[in-house]
């Protein structure tokens, strides 16, 4: 039993940066690909990608609603969106990015600033016991503590689906 | 002070006729009888004041007598000039002359400048010479006489010049104020010379400090002294600068009279005799020879002359070396007892010949004849029977001058010729000095009484006019009358003396020689003492030298022994040379008017020509040039380089800057990231 | 995986792709796109703050109402694209922009 626990722990390990690696690569085409399609299908790798980081992080309801919300809603949103806004007439829809030389050499500088940042910060962290599940203490938190957030994003819901509807209406 | 009568009878004397001036200048034509009776009556009334003044200087009969006031005119500190008036006995004295002398000179004119188109300008410029003579007079600084001296000058070039239509006339008036400017440089340049050393223009103060001894001397003193009797050489026609008395003749004869005879030439005697106390022995030496110089000279060129007034002209010429002679050898109160008997007896010739010339002139103009000169000698002859006042009086005057006892010009002339006689036995070498004084004297004797000869005596040479000449008129008459008296010798010698022979008398008593001011000098009692003792042989060798003069004369013009005509043509040349009065004035022209004014010539034509066309206008060109080269600059460097150019750059910078509006949003963002980085990287620094 | 620096790593990562294909991308979709990907990084920080300091669960919370804020954003956004899409007949941000040039 005591040898199964490092391996295991160097096969969490593994895969940990293997699915780190997919979200990244994925998030990577998704910005740099021309073909638009290809990138919608790329951000779907990618937010399986953070789900499954999610998982990783003992937040087993998020990576839940994650997948549910982003993916089987953003996404599949994103996608009819690209359909009904270009005319198609082959699956290559491929569209050109602009000010790729000098936006890279910021954003570059920029994550280089973000590393630095972050690895110097003295991070005060806090060791914790894997809880049994965080569904619970989320539904109680939502009700307790966070309740007027909570009603507010409602509001705020219904205040997009009503705006989203009128948009869509067209001119009737 | 000002009250007192000493101070403001010379006032009065000084400013009434400057009045009379004013008056007829600017009114004389409005005024009855063009304002002659304004200039006449101030000058009477000058005269009386200033006899006056006589007879209080007789009455206290004091040689000292000395009356002086003056006023601060300038004060800088540094720079002080004190105006004022000086009045002693000699004062006294010379202003009685000019008064007397422009009184008689007044009425005179008053018949014979009648009916002249610019009367009232006559008796105008009358007044205004009485004034400056008198500013001489009673000036007690040399600034002022110097103002004066100019100022004399100017009245003579408006008289001579009176009939200016005449080119002679105002050549001659020209030339006499330029004569006398010349002189007036050297008595300029002498008042400098003083001032310089002492720091002063009055009298007193320069006397004082030239007794010192420390302030001027020497070489010095010799040149200052030189320089003031330039102006007298100019002033008083000394050669070589006599050449403008015998041509200031064009001016009327009553002119002639009170300027050239009596006052104005006198002024620079006078002006010898006031500063005699500066000249040192080397200066009066220079002013002796010069004196006796001119004394011949003169008197040679006096004897060919025939127009009456030239031969009267050089006379005085000659007399005036007389009195500068006298000066030089130190007889100065012998030069001014010489200048009142010669004021009267010359101003009285000049009247007497005025009147013949008046007759003349009527005469010829009776027959219509313009063309005989009425002042040619030898147009007239006889005149005797004719015009009895005017000959007596002439005589008389004539006799005067010529030296005969009994008469004034006897006694000063002897003191005269005993100083210079004097002189020379203490100095030997200078013996040309009394041998010129007594030539000269006898040269008058002969060429006066030649003129009394040929004018009134013998027959007439031109019978045609000879009927009509007669006697002049009272206003003629009564000076010639009054100043013929005064050719006698008593009115002189009061009261003490009636002996014609002997010149003690009030003269003598009241004007006294001072003391030179120069250390080292003979002092007065000195050189009075050695007059004493050359008066004898002196008044002896004068009577003979006259007696002959006379004699001569005599046998060649009145009892034509002797020919003149032969003795002309025997001596030629010397009577050329008399004739043409040395060609003086031919030889200034060539060797100075000549010069002068080529080189004026060259110098206006460089002027013009050269300096003018290529200096000038050069610079014109130049500045046109530069401000050319200033306006390119200007336009095309500042105004379209700097000035647009800020536009043109600004423009230039819109337009690149314009490239960061893109209008595309994700431009923005990215410059939104780029600059947080460069805000944190700096914060990080 | 058991350091906090890695999930920070891997976000920092996602952040700055998501902000280049927001700068960078033409299509307004594409760059709604890079949007979600922004805010799934700062979802990833939230939870990983949230498991290493004792398990506190306010990052949850904080994550499932970003999540919730996401879909309500995509959705109106995807109107929006719509109506431009309908009106100008292109949703490339270049030609849909009215901002001066």
């Amino acid at each position: 039993m005591l040898n199964a626990r490092p391996k295991l722990n160097q096969m969490a390990e593994l895969v940990f940066w293997i699915i780190s690696a997919l979200t990244i690569m994925s998030a990577a085409f998704v910005v740099l690909n021309n073909q638009l399609v290809y990138s919608a299908v790329a951000l779907l790798f990618t937010l399986f990608g953070v789900a499954g980081l999610y998982v990783f992080l003992w937040a087993d309801f998020i990576a839940g609603i994650q997948i549910l919300v982003y993916v089987g809603g953003i996404l599949v949103l994103v996608i009819f969106g690209i359909m009904l806004t270009n005319k198609i007439k082959s699956v290559r829809i491929s569209h050109k990015s602009m000010q790729q030389g000098v936006g890279g050499v910021v954003t570059f500088w920029f994550f280089i600033f973000l590393f630095l940042a972050l690895t110097k910060a003295p991070w005060v962290v806090s060791e914790a016991m894997e809880p049994i599940g965080t569904v619970r203490g989320i539904g109680i938190l939502l009700l307790t503590d966070y309740l007027l957030p909570f009603e507010i994003i409602s509001v705020l819901l219904l205040g997009a689906l009503i705006g989203a509807a009128v948009l869509s209406r067209g001119d009737s | 002070m000002i009250e007192n009568p000493m101070i403001i009878f010379p006032l009065l004397i000084l400013f009434l006729p400057l009045l009379s001036f004013i008056i007829v200048i600017f009114f004389g034509k409005k005024l009855p009888r063009q304002g002659d009776w304004v200039a006449v009556g101030s000058i009477i009334t000058t005269f009386l004041l200033a006899s006056y003044l006589f007879l209080q200087m007789i009455l206290n009969y004091d040689p000292d007598f000395s009356y002086g006031a003056s006023f601060s005119w300038i004060d800088l500190g540094v720079f002080k000039i004190d105006l004022g008036i000086l009045v002693d006995n000699l004062t006294i004295v010379m202003l009685l002359i000019v008064t007397l002398v422009s009184s008689c000179t007044h009425i005179f004119s008053l018949a014979y400048m009648k009916g002249d188109i610019r009367y009232n300008r006559y008796y105008a410029y009358l007044g205004l010479f009485t004034f400056s003579m008198n500013g001489i007079v009673l000036a007690d600084n040399l600034i002022s006489m110097y103002m004066s001296w100019e100022l004399v000058g100017v009245s003579s070039y408006l008289l001579i010049g009176h009939w200016f239509e005449k080119d002679s006339a105002a050549n001659a008036s020209k030339k006499a104020f330029l004569t006398n400017r010349v002189g007036d440089i050297g008595f300029f340049i002498g008042i400098m010379l003083l001032y310089s050393a002492i720091g002063a223009f009055s009298f007193a103060p320069i006397f004082e400090s030239i007794a010192g001894g420390q302030s001027i001397a020497g070489p010095t003193l010799t040149v200052a002294g030189l320089g003031i009797f330039m102006g007298a050489v100019g002033k008083s026609s000394q050669f070589p600068l006599h050449i403008w008395l015998p041509d200031a003749m064009e001016g009327p004869t009553p002119v002639s009279a009170l300027m050239h005879a009596a006052t104005m030439v006198a002024a620079g005697v006078y002006m010898c005799v006031r500063l005699f106390p500066i000249f040192t022995p080397g200066a009066l030496i220079v002013i002796a020879y010069i004196g006796a110089i001119t004394a011949i000279l003169a008197a040679l060129i006096a004897v060919s002359q025939n127009d009456i007034k030239k031969v009267l002209a050089y006379s005085t010429v000659s007399q005036l070396g007389f009195m500068i002679l006298a000066i030089g050898t130190g007889a100065y109160t012998a030069a001014f007892f010489h200048l009142l008997t010669h004021a009267m007896f010359k101003a009285n010739l000049f009247y007497c010949s005025g009147s013949v010339i008046h007759s003349m002139h009527h005469a010829l103009h009776k027959i219509h004849d313009h063309d005989t000169d009425p002042q040619d000698m030898r147009n007239m002859g006889g005149f005797k029977e004719k015009m009895p006042i005017t000959y007596f009086s002439m005589l008389a005057s004539t006799l005067a001058i010529a030296g005969v006892p009994l008469f004034s010009g006897f006694l000063s002339k002897d003191a005269i010729l005993a100083g210079a006689l004097s002189f020379a036995q203490h100095q030997p070498q200078h013996f040309l000095l009394p041998l010129f004084g007594f030539l000269a004297a006898a040269l008058t004797a002969f060429y006066m009484f030649r003129l009394i000869f040929m004018t009134f005596h013998g027959q007439s040479n031109m019978k045609s006019i000879f009927k009509d000449i007669h006697e002049s008129p009272k206003e003629m008459t009564a000076p010639i009358v009054l100043l013929g008296s005064l050719s006698f010798f008593i009115f002189y010698t009061l009261p003490h003396n009636f002996n014609p022979l002997k010149d003690t008398g009030w003269f003598n008593d009241l004007i006294v020689p001072r003391n030179s001011a120069v250390p080292g000098n003979l002092t007065a009692n000195e050189l009075a003492e050695y007059a004493h003792h050359a008066h004898y042989l002196a008044m002896g060798l004068s009577l003979v030298v006259a007696s002959l003069g006379i004699l001569l004369a005599y046998l060649i013009y009145q009892r034509r022994v002797i020919s003149a005509k032969n003795i002309s043509e025997k001596f030629g040349f010397f009577y050329d040379w008399s004739l043409n009065k040395f060609y003086f004035d031919e030889n200034y022209n060539r060797y100075l008017y000549q010069p002068c004014l080529r080189l004026a010539h060259t110098i206006s034509w460089l002027d013009w020509e050269f300096y003018d066309k290529y200096f000038i206008n050069g610079f014109g060109k130049l500045t046109k040039l530069l401000s050319n080269i200033s306006g390119k600059f200007d336009y095309s460097g500042i105004d379209q380089g700097v000035v647009d150019g800020f536009g043109r750059a600004s423009n230039a910078a819109g337009k690149v800057l314009r490239n960061v509006q893109t209008g595309r949003l994700q431009n923005y963002l990215l410059f939104v990231v780029a600059g947080i980085l460069v805000i944190i990287i700096a914060q990080a620094f | 995986m058991n350091s906090l620096n890695s999930y920070l790593f891997i976000s920092s990562m996602l952040f700055c792709l998501g902000l280049f294909g927001v700068i960078t991308r033409r299509n307004a979709i594409a760059v709604l796109m890079g949007v979600e990907l922004i805010l799934n990084a700062a979802n990833i920080n939230f939870v990983a703050f949230s498991k290493f300091n004792g398990m506190n669960l306010d990052g949850h919370i904080f994550a499932l109402l970003v999540i919730v804020l996401a879909a309500a954003e995509a959705a109106v956004a995807l109107a929006i694209i719509i109506n431009i899409y309908n009106n100008m007949n292109t949703i490339n941000i270049d030609e849909v922009s009215e901002l001066k040039r």
